[in-house]
């Protein structure tokens, strides 16, 4: 198990290089020039090449690259170009709106996927089953962007159960913060629950049909003791497996739906440095992006470990 | 012969409505190569807003946009564009990630995992952000939207393809044919790609939708097809900020998303359960 | 109702009616029927849909850093009023030699920044010189190219000697590119501004709000500065500016996002909706220097296939002021030329006709995604249509690849932008702009004025220069955005036009 374990580890190392230097290969052929888009339409050459030169812009490229990586393995991720501040910072207050955002997304998600798959799978082509699939294929089928637009209209706007805008930060208490943020993870959760609802009832099926519940039931389990002592918890394996499949998705939903509702999320930070040009805020963004979602499926795959004694010996 | 129809249709239920709601996608995207309801780029300030059948069917079977266009007829032509950027993306993601896949699970070694790392790569980044990322690269457009689109496609095929072939592999008549002395490549378009390609197809379906879903983002966020094209994800952006004001605007390229998303994902789940009725979707 | 009660007392934010601000505001209610006399409000939330990039105006271009920092945190030797008339600030007074090459300014004496070190016509000397030198990174550097030498007789004397005369000086010396900063805190300005203003910064919660409060030491006591606290919201969406609007999230958005969105203001008695002036002049640029655009009778043919009115109605929900020329109304000695090549769609065809394209013209649009450009596109696509000329509309990201492409590349056929700078008519006689357009009584014109210090004198000379545009039609000249404010009715004192992008809120004050 810990072998398995480090070979991850090393591919990993290896997949981050492989991004990180793709992400560098691709800024570096981004047209735009970040000194011209500070200074404007009446730039003149010579204050331009000044601040390119303030920049560090005029260092070659492989120079660039490397005080990148160096930097980083220091904790040194640069300053922004816009904001003048360490990028470490602007993350790290970003990462306090999309990661609450992100988690309140997962446990919605959960919380209504794992009781309406496990029901939908309890009673097969009842009209339980039939509304779970209802629910998942329109959950699926309809953009998360789109809902986003509804419940903004629909609770915001009309009803003003919730604030349509911005984030007031986590010091106005805990609560008030959760509040701000139900929305929008509401929306990136509703296709994350359907898809996990689907997922959920497949696999409850399946481990229904297998020998040890059946041999568990014929010795007397009853029905529902037996559905949740042995066959939910063997059946969130794939559910899990799914979760990090998704977390990429949920990440790019979360690009969206911070746009939507203005929220100062890593979503939207990124989304602003590209059109600014912040190049050292893009590319460490983006690269934490790809972290989070590397280190999610790492953590899945050692929990199916954990999980599943099965797979011990396996891979 | 009746019966049986109405057995078939009972058993597959999924996908008969996925069939029928996909045909008619395509039929009413190909209908508009010969014939709209009104021009869907003809600007008429004067009943921009109209809501359905407002002035009667001057302002339309769906209303007007916020130019006066006709919406039931920019909906025909977007699904052209829709379906384009769909069908082409898919076919990209689906040939190099099936190549990807099979070769992978040919070769184990070194190759194996360093395709494997390659997929991790595309796969570890946020599809919306690269699609940004591309944009600003290549402009928007409709080839940057099938080439960010059938980018994020690849890892996916790719993963179900090398598993699938990896099954398939073990199974005693490859073994035999490479016994026979078969080299690696014909074993692999002989015998491993014609075993795997009912799960390719499911794939397909469901990744048509999925495609159908990012192109509206993309669309959306203006990074596809330009104006005047009429496209779906497009009007959901120019619906944003008249909601109030005429939110027939916004609900009719809505649902059509939802409508083609569900279409295509009920065709993938039917073909899935007509291939193999215990299998679980992957997606 | 709770909420209206909520936002005309002291630090109660009125938020959605939400149980617990309900609560709060009943409480508050209570405690308002128990003190009749209570304090007006003295803090303020204003929206803006860009977020500054740094808070130093003289580094950096983005309007939004102006619209943060100019009069509020910076001031300058000169200002300018919503009115666009040039008033003294940190030089209360200034004589200018008969030959227009010698500027004496006479300081005010006893200014501090915020930092606490004074300002005098040294600190004066190190701003311009920072503005000009060889490291120089200040955007619009040209402004300052003009001076010869400066010298500092004494503490409240600054004298500048020109190269050669500079009309328009004083009035750029009024921009935010040209405020005063001061040597131990410039280099940090970015994030930590230091300016003479009556307010500095409190906190800026990247991407969401910055705080500004305001000074006890505040040189100027003439001006009844009202506000004690500046909280402004970064809100990029038009609809969430909407609601951050009607759920008492801020109490101001001086230019809302969407047009369409402000019409539902107009019947609301709680705000107060004005569409004012700007200098946002929207033009569709040509590239003269290249077919088919390099045949004056084409680019005519298609100004006469515009109908600006139902452009304006189409695009901007008819809010905006259709131009002639490359000049606001609210610009000294502004000329209507829209008069000039009025539309006519039959005189168009024969036009391009006679230009050889009778058969039909096709060119491309570079258009950035601002929703204003998109729109006006897409209307100028079918008005172009209706004589024959088809014009393809290539999306162009605004700045990041408008700049290498069209600005700098000069690689376009036409492309359309607000030009956001007041007074710029100039650019068209820069060489190397990329309309491409060369004329060289125009230059002189442009050269002529620029060299005149007598206002009435200058004034004519730029009114010549904008008939020559409306002749030329270098760009086709549609519109001028309006400044759509939207505010609480209860506030006053917020520029209704502007003459330059600002958000100048030392004047603001509420209503008891």
């Amino acid at each position: 198990m810990l072998r398995t374990l480090a070979r991850r580890l090393a591919g990993l190392v290896a997949t981050l290089a492989l991004i990180s230097l793709a992400l560098f290969l691709i800024i570096e052929v981004l047209p735009g020039d970040p000194a011209a888009i500070m200074l404007g339409t009446s730039a003149q050459a010579d204050t331009l090449a000044a601040l390119r030169h303030q920049m560090g812009l005029d260092e070659p490229a492989i120079a660039r690259y490397l005080g990148w990586v160096g930097g980083m393995l220091h904790g040194d991720f640069g300053i922004s170009y816009s904001y003048g501040v360490p990028v470490s910072q602007l993350i790290g207050e970003r990462l306090a709106v999309t990661g609450p955002l992100t988690l309140m997304a997962t446990l919605i998600s959960l919380l209504i996927a794992i009781p309406l798959g496990v029901f939908a799978a309890s009673r097969p082509g009842r009209i339980v089953d039939q509304g779970a699939t209802l629910f998942s294929q329109l959950g699926i089928a309809v953009p998360n962007f789109w809902i986003g637009l509804l419940l903004l209209m629909a609770l915001s706007l009309h009803l003003g159960w919730f604030p349509a805008s911005g984030f007031d930060g986590w010091d106005h208490g805990f609560w008030q913060g959760l509040h701000a943020l139900f929305l929008p993870a509401l929306a990136m959760a509703v296709p994350q629950a359907a898809i996990l609802a689907r997922v959920t009832r497949a696999s409850v099926i399946d481990v229904m049909n297998e020998d040890f519940v059946r041999t568990a039931r014929a010795k007397g389990l009853s029905r529902s003791r037996a559905l949740w002592r042995h066959v939910v918890p063997n059946a969130l394996v794939p559910v899990a497996t799914m979760l990090g499949l998704q977390i990429s998705y949920l990440l790019a939903g979360a690009v969206l739906v911070e746009n939507i509702f203005s929220l100062p999320g890593m979503g939207r930070l990124a989304y602003q440095a590209l059109a600014q040009r912040d190049l050292v805020v893009i590319k460490n963004v983006v690269l934490l992006f790809a972290v989070i979602v590397i280190v999610v499926n790492l953590a899945v795959d050692a929990l199916y470990l954990l999980l599943d004694p099965r797979l011990r010996g396996r891979s | 012969m009746r019966a049986g129809m109405m057995r078939w249709l009972r058993d597959n239920k999924a996908l008969a409505a996925g069939l029928v709601i996909t045909v008619s996608i395509v039929v009413l995207a190909l209908l508009s190569l010969f014939w709209v309801p009104m021009s869907p780029t003809k600007m008429n300030i004067a009943q921009k807003l109209k809501g359905p059948l407002e002035n009667g069917f001057s302002s339309g079977l769906l209303g007007k946009d916020h130019f006066g266009r006709d919406i039931a007829s920019m909906l025909m032509v977007g699904a052209r564009y829709s379906l384009t950027v769909a069908l082409a993306s898919v076919a990209i993601g689906a040939m190099i990630g099936t190549a990807l896949g099979v070769t992978a699970a040919a070769r184990p070694g070194f190759t194996g995992a360093a395709l494997g790392r390659l997929n991790d790569a595309i796969f570890a980044l946020p599809p919306i952000l690269s699609a940004i990322m591309l944009g600003a690269l290549m402009g928007p457009g409709t080839t940057t939207a099938i080439l960010a689109i059938g980018t994020f496609m690849i890892p996916v095929f790719a993963r179900v393809t090398r598993g699938a072939a990896m099954q398939v592999r073990a199974r005693d008549y490859i073994l035999a044919a490479r016994m026979a002395g078969e080299g690696e490549v014909t074993i692999t378009l002989l015998h491993v790609i014609p075993n795997i390609a009912s799960q390719i197809i499911v794939q397909v379906a469901i990744q048509l939708a999925m495609a159908i879903l990012t192109e509206a983002g993309l669309s959306f966020l203006g990074l596809g097809t330009p104006p005047p094209a009429p496209s779906w994800g497009r009007m959901l952006a120019d619906s944003q900020t008249y909601l109030l004001k005429a939110p027939h605007m916004a609900l009719a390229p809505g649902l059509a998303i939802a409508l083609a998303v569900l279409g295509f994902n009920l065709l993938g789940d039917g073909l899935s359960r007509l291939i193999d009725p215990r299998r679980r979707i992957e997606r | 109702m709770s909420a209206s009660i909520a936002r005309t007392l002291p630090f109660f934010s009125a938020r959605p009616a939400v149980l617990l601000s309900a609560l709060m505001a009943a409480s508050a209610l209570s405690l308002a029927l128990a003190s009749p006399a209570y304090a007006t409000r003295s803090d303020l939330k204003i929206g803006m849909s860009i977020e500054p990039a740094g808070l130093d105006p003289t580094i950096a271009a983005p309007v939004a850093i102006g619209q943060v920092t100019w009069q509020n945190i910076f001031e300058g030797l000169v200002r300018l009023t919503e009115k666009g008339e040039i008033k003294p600030q940190l030089a209360k007074s200034w004589t200018i030699s008969p030959d227009g090459l010698t500027y004496s300014f006479t300081l005010q004496p006893g200014v501090t920044f915020s930092n606490g070190e004074a300002f005098t016509s040294e600190t004066a000397k190190f701003t311009l010189d920072r503005a000009r030198g060889e490291k120089s990174v200040n955007p619009q550097k040209r402004f300052f190219a003009a001076i010869d030498s400066i010298e500092t007789p004494d503490a409240t004397t600054l004298v500048l000697h020109l190269k050669e005369p500079a009309g328009n000086l004083l009035y750029h010396l009024t921009w935010p590119a040209a405020v005063m900063v001061e040597p131990k805190s410039a280099d940090n300005d970015k994030t930590n501004p230091v300016g003479t203003g009556p307010f500095t910064l409190k906190s800026w919660t990247k991407g969401d709000r910055l705080e500004l409060t305001a000074r006890k030491d505040y040189w100027d006591k003439d001006k009844k500065v009202a506000l004690s606290d500046i909280t402004f919201r970064f809100i990029n969406d038009p609809q969430a500016q909407v609601a951050a609007l009607k759920g008492g999230d801020v109490d101001a958005f001086p230019e809302l996002g969407a047009p369409e969105l402000f019409d539902g203001f107009k019947d609301d008695k709680k705000f107060i909706a004005y569409a004012g002036n700007t200098e946002l002049k929207v033009v569709a640029g040509m590239n003269t220097a290249r077919p088919p655009f390099n045949d004056k009778r084409v680019r005519q043919a298609l100004m006469m296939a515009v109908d600006r009115a139902t452009l304006i109605e189409g695009a901007w929900s008819g809010l905006g002021t259709p131009i002639g020329s490359h000049y606001t109304p609210n610009d000294p000695g502004y000329v209507d030329e829209t008069g000039k090549l009025p539309y006519d769609p039959e005189k168009a065809k024969a036009l391009l006709k006679e230009a050889g394209y009778g058969k039909g013209l096709t060119f491309s649009i570079k258009a950035p995604q601002m929703s204003y450009a998109t729109r006006t596109s897409e209307v100028l696509q079918a008005m172009l249509a209706d004589v024959g000329v088809t014009m393809n509309i290539v999306p162009t990201e605004f700045p990041a690849k408008w700049l290498p492409e069209v600005f700098k590349g000069h690689d376009f056929d036409m492309t359309i932008v607000a030009h956001a700078e007041p007074m710029d008519i100039d650019i068209y006689s820069r060489p190397d702009y990329y309309f491409g357009y060369q004329n060289p009584a125009f230059n002189d014109t442009i050269a002529t004025a620029e060299k005149t210090t007598d206002d009435a004198k200058r004034a004519e000379l730029y009114g010549a220069a904008q008939t020559m545009l409306a002749e030329d039609v270098p760009a086709l000249y549609l519109y001028v955005l309006p400044k759509l404010g939207i505010w609480d009715a209860k506030l006053e004192g917020l520029w209704k036009d502007e003459p330059i992008p600002s958000n100048d809120l030392t004047g603001v004050h509420w209503k008891d």
